[in-house]
């Protein structure tokens, strides 16, 4: 993330995916780029996956219906050996036919509806100013696939799967994304089945056969639905353990006591490392006991953060700063603002009494 | 009339190894056990003996084997051994069959088909050796969400209890249970961390010093019920049913009514404590909502308001009504709860396994959006550890242990529980007999058996990847089901096992 809102091109973010090439089998592969674009900025942009190329013609009156659509075209690829079967990729410039104030819910619902309405369409992504661009493969494979290093961003996140759940395919691959928020994510949540089980009250559809999905709904759910400052839906994700707020201030207890008992079940359970994104912020955090790896970086205002060191070195060989993060601790790269590491001074504000 | 019962024990004493020191004579409140003094030997009256184990766990020298008797009718599939017997009795009495303790008859124990997860590679199981592995659970009504405004909490949770392990003690009433098998449950549960239930009973005076951890409850008998006493504990629970005698009331005969049991119910010594069947104030959901708030103001809306239900059939609607009535808690009881009395009729035959009610009702509050809105106690016959990690999977919150909790401190299932006579000093208030139970050490046992069964629930969880029980809540990808019908499994939500 550049820190200043500077665009740069995906050609280091790709090589540091190269770089960690063992740790996916080629299975999946994808990336989330912002301020990819300006020149709509202010449409939501839809990519789509069509599993069989007859789908498409049935889609388009089901989004004229309920969008304004600017433009549509087919996203741009390079085919290669490297990569089989690919699906048919479309991307739409929408406005919703709503008010601008219902503007989200109604994208929400209506991605919701694509994704499990309609057989064999999945959206892979529905923000403004952003895009995800994911399949099976290893991500260096995906990028030239989509020929990434021709687009620029301020923001990138990218992922290399190794798939132990489900099986591999172009909608298991992350980022996973609702409205402009995207999920890249090192792990297995063991919460899976409790996390999709609430979700499912609060109006969510799961549909990508994966347990990462479900963290995408939650951070929607958390912070545009409920309100919430960001670092305290890290908390709800991954909150201090009761031996540990046992010693806190009267403060603190009432705000981790109202946190873990009202999200209870949306509370991460298993390995993870997790980055989310949205416009304006990149989040990493870690499960409770870090069962997997975190590494930040910082140098000339821009925020690196990976499963690995050794690909942030390789991109950024003079860091300012390098640091791992506590279990459980949120690193916030927000534009223009020092990077915090962790969360508390600002969340225990002060309680209402 | 000549009975026409035959005895239901064998006894057999090796007259080698008894040494006539005549402890299963004091020992036995049935006066099965008796000395011939002419010939220097231990005789038996063995129809009178209920095979508690008593004298042959108490023999110095195990000189006693206490068996089911092998005597045996011509064997028929269809009258059991069972049938014969109760109605014989019936034959000879014209009453009610009276029994206790819960249901015998083998219906199927879904426990025993539903199996659980573990992490293999992909996501490590964590020792709870060495990491932390959080089982503290709070009762009571969950916010559908936080408020925060300008970094400031703005929500007040309602009224929360918290137990440091989902495992609570159910509800045992003074009278049915002995004084010291009281205070042993609430010492217990004091020095664990966790609540007992002082069932209908009322809860003595000085047993209010341990209303930190007590469930009062409010029964249809009202029995020893004020405002101090609806203050005394941290839960008020109003008792609707029980899963041993759904649509009944509960059942105290006079004999068991002492001085001090009088004082603390408000009746007269020696008067059968009849709990009408249902509460006299409740005829509708409505009523029971009125009931709710007057026990809300009562108690100053600090404590949350239980109520406790029997399953049955249509459990889920009513759970829901229960829930939007004004309930904190919602306890469901199993057809395979305990009781110290009830007819047998019914304690055999009404009511529905606490496995499908408790996976019905989690599903139903689920779909209505409330499930927030109120705890779910779940109970009726938990025996192990696995069986309260798998209700705790289904959705309950905690679950109450009863039978499980008396067998800790003696009880071998008898089921004799309504004679007033327990040789093992749980089921009874006769002094002589009540005081074979020590507190210090009865409680000390309950403890460990806490103490044991968190120890098994935390090994299974940190099996599955998880170090907080709310993870598990609810949480039934982690259950399989082996052996059981398709609308069973779509009933518990669950798949069958290799899917």
């Amino acid at each position: 993330m550049d820190l200043h809102r500077n665009l740069f091109s995906g050609n280091n973010v790709i090589k540091a995916m190269a770089n960690m090439h063992v740790r996916g089998n080629g299975l999946g592969g994808g990336f989330a780029v912002y301020g990819l674009y300006p020149e709509y900025k202010n449409h939501y942009v839809f990519h789509i996956m069509y599993q069989r190329r007859d789908i498409k013609p049935e889609i388009y009156p089901f989004l004229v219906k309920h969008f304004n659509v600017a433009k549509d075209e087919e996203i741009p690829t390079n085919p290669s050996k490297a990569i089989h079967d690919p699906p048919l990729l479309w991307r739409y410039f929408l406005t919703p036919k709503t008010e601008p104030q219902f503007s989200d819910e109604y994208v929400v619902e209506k991605v919701n509806a694509l994704n499990t309405d309609f057989e064999g369409v999945y959206v892979f992504s529905s923000g403004k100013d952003m895009g995800v661009f994911k399949g099976v493969g290893y991500p260096e494979d995906i990028a030239k696939y989509f020929c990434l290093n021709e687009y620029k961003g301020y923001i990138w996140t990218a992922h290399s799967r190794f798939p132990t759940n489900t099986q591999g395919w172009w909608g298991g691959a992350h980022p996973f994304n609702i409205l402009d928020w995207t999920v890249v994510h090192n792990g297995e949540i063991s919460s899976y089945g409790i996390n999709r089980r609430f979700l499912e009250t609060q109006g969510y559809r799961c549909a990508l056969h994966t347990d990462t999905e479900v963290i995408a709904y939650a951070i929607d759910l958390l912070i545009r639905k409920h309100k919430l400052p960001l670092e305290v839906a890290c908390k709800v994700f991954a909150p201090p353990f009761w031996s540990h707020v046992d010693k806190m201030s009267d403060v603190e207890q009432k705000w981790i006591n109202a946190i873990r008992q009202t999200y209870s079940s949306l509370l991460l359970n298993g390995p993870f490392t997790i980055i989310m994104a949205h416009h304006g912020e990149m989040i990493g955090l870690t499960d409770r006991i870090r069962l997997r790896p975190l590494t930040a970086g910082i140098q000339d205002n821009k925020l690196y953060m990976s499963s690995e060191e050794s690909s942030i070195r390789l991109i950024s060989p003079n860091l300012e700063k390098v640091w791992t993060p506590q279990g459980g601790e949120p690193i916030v790269g927000r534009l223009n603002q020092k990077v915090t590491t962790h969360s508390s001074d600002i969340i225990f504000a002060k309680v209402k009494t | 009339m000549i009975t026409h019962l035959l005895p239901e024990f064998l006894i057999e004493r090796d007259h080698k190894r008894c040494i006539r020191c005549k402890v299963c004579l004091r020992q036995c409140g049935f006066d099965v056990h008796y000395y011939d003094s002419d010939d220097d030997q231990m005789l038996v009256r063995e129809q009178d003996c209920v095979g508690c184990q008593r004298c042959a766990a108490l023999c110095p020298t195990n000189a006693l084997i206490i068996k089911p008797h092998p005597h045996a009718y011509k064997p028929n599939l269809n009258w059991s051994k069972d049938h014969i017997r109760d109605l014989t009795k019936q034959a000879e009495t014209g009453s009610v069959l009276i029994t206790g303790m819960g249901n015998d008859k083998g219906l199927p124990i879904y426990w025993d088909r539903l199996i659980l997860n573990a992490s293999q590679v992909t996501n490590p199981s964590i020792d709870p050796l060495r990491e932390p592995m959080e089982t503290r659970t709070f009762l009571g009504q969950k916010p559908d969400k936080i408020q925060v405004e300008d970094g400031m909490l703005k929500t007040t949770l309602a009224p929360q209890i918290m137990v440091e392990s989902p495992i609570l003690f159910s509800a045992l009433s003074y009278g049915a249970i002995s004084y010291q098998a009281i205070e042993s449950l609430a010492k217990a549960a004091t020095k664990f961390g966790t609540l007992f239930n002082t069932g209908e009973g009322g809860l003595p005076i000085p047993l209010r010093k341990y209303g930190e951890n007590a469930i009062v409850q409010c029964a249809s008998g009202r029995f020893g019920v004020d405002a101090e006493y609806l203050n005394s504990g941290v839960i008020v629970e109003i008792k609707i049913g029980q899963g041993a005698k759904p649509g009944i009331g509960g059942h105290l005969p006079g004999g068991k009514v002492t001085e001090q049991v009088s004082r603390t119910r408000m009746i007269p010594v020696g008067v059968d404590a009849l709990s009408p069947a249902p509460q006299h104030d409740i005829y509708s959901i409505e009523d029971l909502s009125t009931l709710i708030h007057a026990l809300k103001e009562a108690t100053n809306y600090e404590k949350p308001i239980s109520v406790k239900i029997s399953a049955v059939h249509n459990s889920a609607a009513i759970a829901s009504g229960v829930v939007r009535a004004g309930a904190d808690i919602i306890a469901l009881d199993g057809i395979r709860g305990g009781t110290g009395a009830a007819p047998k009729a019914i304690r055999d035959n009404v009511g529905i396994p606490i496995e499908l009610a408790l996976a019905a009702v989690d599903m139903r509050l689920r779909q209505e959006g409330i499930r927030n809105k109120a705890s779910i106690i779940a109970a009726g016959g938990f025996r192990c550890s696995a069986d309260v990690i798998k209700a705790i999977t289904l959705g309950a919150d905690a679950v109450y242990l009863g039978t499980a909790a008396l067998v800790a401190i003696g009880c071998t299932l008898c089921q004799k529980c309504y004679t007033g006579i327990c040789n093992w000093g749980i089921c009874t208030t006769n002094p002589y007999l009540s005081k074979r139970i020590n507190p210090n050490i009865a409680s000390q046992r309950l403890v460990n058996l806490l103490q044991s069964w968190s120890l098994e629930i935390k090994e299974m969880m940190g099996g599955m990847g998880v170090n907080a029980i709310e993870s598990l809540r609810g949480n039934r990808h982690h259950l399989r089901g082996v052996d059981l019908h398709d609308w069973e499994l779509d009933l518990l939500g669950v798949r069958g096992a290799g899917r």
